[in-house]
């Protein structure tokens, strides 16, 4: 029964996208109104159906409806509620159906924002929009088939993999992700109608980087979620690893970056029309691609899901998306030509071109370094892998590039500028660089790339804290307001220049931190008899014993590691190995301890049943928590820009 | 560059010129520099026959080498040293490691090691992964080892030290 409401359910959804995508294109063509109103009724019944049938199916995991295949595939009558209502996106079929669910909503709301505007405009987004829910809508129906009847359900399911079942944060990171790659169909669909109507003017590029700035924050979020929950959850210690699918996830990123700067110089100077659609066109298309790497298998990871139709289908897609985005650029750019023009010389608007050049940079080392070894394997049969020594020297210098640009691009005034002008913005903030070099040294940096990280940072730092204080303190001195009032006041009036700031701060902290943590960090591995100490740092960590554990969903073996700071004891760490039932292999768990300065963190390696020994990997790694920390703060200033602009009067 | 207003568009079009030439010269410097630090940080995925049918050619490269822990190769040294042979049915390559083995390490095991192969033919790992698939079999005659299972089923292969994959 459910299965048969919820085919019906994804048939509908697939009408309604193919429908309004038609009509939206014909009404673009026609300019007529009435067909923009069935466009965005065909839009909400899309997003209807996609909603009701993602609420069945998490209706049909609680009930262990085992008659339902995806029921059947991932559920469990053993696991807590909370893991069922997540196993709807922890296996393929489910995650195609969950991406139509956030692909209903983010159209119903880019599209219910803007019924009343850009009537020459959105019936081509919408046709994009629905032409891509009508895709997506064919997978659920067609290949995935999470609803499909089964004439023989069995009594109990398998539940999923137990690494996800692992951690809390592994509730949180794959919608965050979901959020963040299908968000981007909605600024794809926007700069695809630009250029088919051949307008980008300063109201419609504000649309555009609203909507892309929405699923950026959603995406940076879920980007450094992904490595939270790799550093608390895979033992080996470290947050990032040049996955592949790490990779495919930070691609979209770059460009997107790229594109909310580019449309600053859109907006204030109407130039980069072209470049920046071309930027919003590729972060579009670069989801879809990793979207393929992680649902056709070609490569090993803890993301891959197994084999399917979905993969070459998800290819075909890709390629078709490609052709469409080729096509129309290069047949339209000419149309978005640029109002303005820009003035040689040092000024901010270069430091946004650079900006520009080098996340570009930046896209293309990861995307080579990425699908390179796709590409020997099917030329040569050569199986192989591109080392992390290459990402991490290509990576370092492009990413201090854009620390040092974070710095001086602010400080530098619009336009052209004298070279006094330029020497009274840039020198100042050479004290921030100066103090957070000297910090490190005495915290014991003696590296040449963490140094000149702390370099920028700093003068990034004090950059980026003036500018934020800069519009309180002028309604201070000009009106006599309180700092409170101030602040209140700037933020309700100069919100989105604060915001961006508060970003820039977050991005500071985020590479300061990275910096630090990548090399100023301490392990050693050793295999300990119980009594046995190592000591790693300021402490003396010692092998107690061994505890054995048992939850209802698994089995463990807890090492009890007894930790002395300075010959003071600071307590027990309780690295473990849990055992599945439905996995022959024991999965480790790493423990942490947190401070502001670093993270002292346990990996056991081995652990005895008999108690006697344990492998043990201790680390000591610098500044951790402020990654966590510095991407709240990017996230909060994001949204914060996004709050809409309150009137005063 | 000159703004008299007959000119605008053919100086337009020249500076377009100059900066595509100036992005086309960029790229290539660039994709030179890309190309190198890739084939400088290749890590290959080796099976013990191909290992040794290379011969010399293999020293020095950044190696994963997979295969079955061959029985009763398993020995314990000074301090965490570690050696066993590693084999795929037709050839054995012996490993050395310092790294504290993982929990399912044992004979029989099908394994993933990462290293360079030292000039005294010891295979030298600084990573040692155990595959949880749950039977590695050895190839049979005339088949080829499918390295790519072997690594798809191995824990901690997707770049990261330690564990990973499920």
């Amino acid at each position: 029964m459910i299965g048969y409401i919820g085919r019906s359910l994804i048939l509908l959804a697939l009408l309604a996208a193919s429908a309004g995508s038609l009509v939206g294109f014909a009404a673009a063509v026609r300019r007529s109104p009435s067909g923009l109103v069935w466009t965005r009724r065909f839009a909400y019944l899309f997003a209807g159906a996609m909603i009701a049938a993602n609420l069945l199916m998490i209706y049909a995991l609680l009930a262990r409806d085992f008659s339902v295949a995806y029921v059947a595939q991932v559920g469990s009558r053993e696991v807590p509620d909370w893991v069922a209502v997540t196993s709807l996106w922890s296996s393929l079929e489910g995650s195609i159906l969950f991406w139509g669910l956030v692909l209903g909503l983010y159209i119903f709301g880019a599209t219910w924002t803007n019924r009343n505007r850009h009537p020459e405009t959105m019936p081509w987004a919408l046709g994009v929009w629905l032409a891509c829910a009508a895709f997506f809508s064919f997978l659920i129906a067609g290949p995935a088939q999470p609803f499909l009847t089964l004439a023989n359900p069995p009594s109990a399911g398998p539940g999923p993999n137990p690494l996800l079942q692992n951690h809390l944060l592994m509730i949180i990171h794959p919608p965050f992700l979901y959020l963040g790659y299908v968000g981007m169909t909605i600024p794809f669909g926007l700069a695809a109608a630009a250029l088919a109507s051949g307008q980008l003017g300063a109201e419609f590029i504000r649309v555009l980087r609203t909507w892309l700035l929405l699923p950026w924050i959603f995406l940076t979020v879920a980007i450094v979620l992904g490595g939270w929950w790799a550093y608390e959850v895979l033992g080996w210690g470290g947050y990032w690893a040049w996955d592949p699918v790490e990779n495919a996830s930070f691609l979209p990123w770059l460009t997107a970056t790229a594109a909310l700067h580019s449309a600053i110089l859109v907006e204030r100077k109407g130039i980069l029309k072209g470049w920046t659609v071309t930027l919003v066109l590729a972060t579009f298309l670069l989801t879809l691609l990793g979207t393929f790497m992680t649902r056709s298998g070609v490569f090993n990871s803890v993301h891959s899901f197994t084999q399917s139709a979905i993969g070459p289908t998800i290819l075909v897609f890709l390629s078709i998306c490609t052709l469409f985005s080729v096509a129309t650029l290069a047949t339209r750019i000419d149309t978005l030509g640029a109002e303005g023009r820009l003035e040689p010389g040092v000024s901010r608007d270069m430091a946004f071109l650079l900006n520009n050049l080098f996340f570009v940079l930046f896209t293309f080392t990861v995307l080579i370094g990425t699908v390179f070894p796709l590409v020997v394997e099917a030329v040569r049969g050569v199986q192989m892998s591109v080392g992390r020594p290459y990402f991490d020297g290509m990576s370092v210098p492009i990413g201090v590039a854009l620390l040092f640009l974070l710095g001086i691009g602010p400080a530098l005034p619009w336009g052209r500028a004298s070279s006094a002008q330029v020497k009274r913005a840039l020198l100042p903030p050479l004290a921030g660089g100066g103090l957070f070099v000297a910090l490190g040294l005495v915290a014991g940096v003696r590296t040449p790339w963490p140094l000149v990280t702390l370099l920028f940072g700093g003068y990034a730092a004090q950059v980026t804290l003036g500018e934020l204080w800069l519009p309180v303190g002028q309604r201070m001195k000009a009106r006599g307001e309180g700092v409170l009032q101030a602040v209140a006041q700037v933020q309700s009036r100069g919100r989105r220049r604060s915001a961006a700031f508060i970003v820039h701060a977050g991005m500071v902290l985020v590479m300061i931190a990275i910096a630090i943590s990548s090399t100023q960090g301490m392990t050693t591995e050793v295999q300990l008899v119980r009594g046995q100490s190592v000591a790693l740092g300021p402490y003396t960590l010692t092998f107690l014993g061994v505890d054995r554990v048992s939850e209802p969903h698994r089995e463990a073996l807890v090492a009890n590691v007894g930790v002395e700071r300075g010959g003071r004891d600071v307590g027990t760490l309780k690295p473990r190995m849990n055992y599945y039932s439905a996995q022959r292999e024991p999965i480790g768990t790493p423990a942490v301890r947190t401070t502001i300065a670093h993270d002292l963190y346990l990996s056991a390696l081995n652990i005895d049943p008999g108690g006697q020994t344990l492998g043990l990997h201790a680390m000591i790694n610098p500044m951790i928590v402020w990654i966590w920390v510095a991407t709240a703060i990017m996230g909060l200033g994001g949204l914060f820009a996004l709050l809409p602009a309150r009137r005063i009067g | 560059m000159s703004d008299s207003p007959t000119a605008p568009r053919h100086s337009r079009s020249r500076t377009k010129w100059i900066a595509l030439g100036a992005l086309v010269v960029a790229g290539a410097g660039f994709a030179l520099l890309t190309v190198g630090g890739i084939g400088e940080n290749l890590v290959y995925y080796w099976g013990p026959t191909e290992l040794v049918g290379a011969g010399k050619k293999a020293y020095g490269a950044t190696i994963r080498l997979g295969g079955q822990v061959v029985p009763g190769s398993i020995q314990h040294g000074q301090g965490s040293e570690l050696s066993f042979a590693v084999s795929d049915g037709k050839a054995t390559v012996n490993v050395r490691t310092k790294t504290v083995p993982p929990q399912m390490f044992r004979e029989g095991i099908g394994v993933v090691v990462e290293g360079t192969m030292k000039t005294d033919g010891q295979f030298e790992s600084q990573r040692l992964m155990v595959s949880h698939g749950n039977e590695y079999r050895a190839p049979g005659d005339g088949e080829k080892p499918d390295m790519k299972q072997l690594m798809e089923t191995t824990t901690g292969i997707s770049g990261a030290e330690g564990q990973k994959t499920p």
